[in-house]
């Protein structure tokens, strides 16, 4: 099964979920509707035809020029077919997204990682914390509208370890 | 001067020059830097003629900290406290740009210099250094404790804190 039987099939299952489907050097990138997105995920992953049971990756992007201003990007793999899958969606700013951490375990971290740089919320997460920055940040670093070095990064620092608080 | 100061003094040279021979460095390595720091243990720059070959895998044990790499905010709290970790009398090399002050990394997740956070004996600059940097480093280190004055530091420091 190539990665175009997929566009189809998706459009058979889910006409109203499907907003586009591109195709660019082969890869094929499908853009659904975010309040869709977990019954989108598990056909992926279930149907026997498509059987995109690994995710490599999953990516938010900021366009603050658009709107919605969001976009979440998974990266699917299948590896009885060997063929890659890229679904998109949107997300307005202050939103929320399903999560799709229990249809591929990969997916808490990598949905970790998006809250932590972008502040997107993801419902029902396990775990919905900072990953990468230290806890008590203030902020969302990969937005666009925050600046380059941040807002104090040339300001002295404090460090108080636990047993000195 | 007195018998009595005189032999302080003189003490407080032999001690001196104990301390600054067997400078132990910790195993502690953040970024790039410290693969220049392992290279410096190499046969080929040895830094045991230095007497400083021993890195000791706990702070405990240890009285230099080499701080070799970007000092991240996540990480600044962990480097802290392996430093509160050492024992009296100890040192700080800041090896690399990075540790210096930053270096290239401007940004909101780096500690702008790592003399924020711990108090730093001898700068190292470079990106990264070259070993015979460290090397240079520690030298002036040694020199630096070999001019330690009489009452700057505890003779005897004990690790429950009663300090002779």
């Amino acid at each position: 099964m190539d990665s175009c039987m997929a566009g189809d099939l998706l459009k058979e299952t889910f006409p109203e979920a499907v907003r586009d489907i591109e195709e660019f050097r082969r890869e094929t990138s499908i853009t659904v509707d975010a309040g869709k997105i977990r019954e989108v995920m598990t056909f992926l992953k279930e149907n026997e035809k498509l059987c995109y049971d690994l995710l490599l990756d999953l990516a938010g992007v900021d366009f603050d020029d658009r709107s919605p201003r969001f976009m979440i990007a998974y990266l699917l793999h299948s590896t009885k077919f060997n063929n890659k899958l890229r679904i998109k969606t949107t997300v307005a700013e202050g939103a929320s997204l399903d999560t799709v951490s229990d249809i591929w375990l990969a997916a808490n971290w990598m949905e970790r990682e998006v809250y932590d740089l972008f502040g997107i919320i993801f419902n029902n997460h396990p775990n919905l914390t900072r990953i990468l920055l230290p806890e008590d940040f203030v902020g969302y670093p990969l937005r666009k509208d925050f600046p380059v070095k941040g807002a104090d990064f040339d300001q002295p620092l404090q460090v108080c370890l636990e047993e000195e608080r | 001067m007195g018998v009595e100061t005189a032999a302080a003094a003189s003490l407080q040279e032999v001690i001196n020059w104990a301390r600054k021979n067997s400078v132990w460095p910790v195993t502690f390595g953040l970024a790039c830097c410290a693969l220049e720091m392992m290279v410096a243990s190499s046969s080929t720059y040895d830094i045991a003629r230095f007497g400083s070959e021993v890195f000791r895998p706990s702070p405990r044990q240890a009285d230099l900290m080499i701080v070799a790499g970007t000092v991240t905010r996540k990480m600044a709290p962990m480097l802290k406290r392996i430093y509160e970790q050492m024992p009296e009398p100890k040192w700080v090399i800041a090896y690399g740009s990075c540790a210096c002050c930053g270096g290239i990394f401007q940004t909101y997740n780096v500690v702008q210099g790592v003399d924020q956070i711990i108090p730093v004996d001898v700068y190292v600059p470079g990106c990264p250094p070259r070993p015979e940097g460290l090397l240079k480093g520690i030298i002036t280190l040694q020199e630096k404790i070999a001019a330690e004055p009489a009452g700057q530091r505890n003779l005897v420091s004990l690790p429950w804190g009663n300090n002779g």
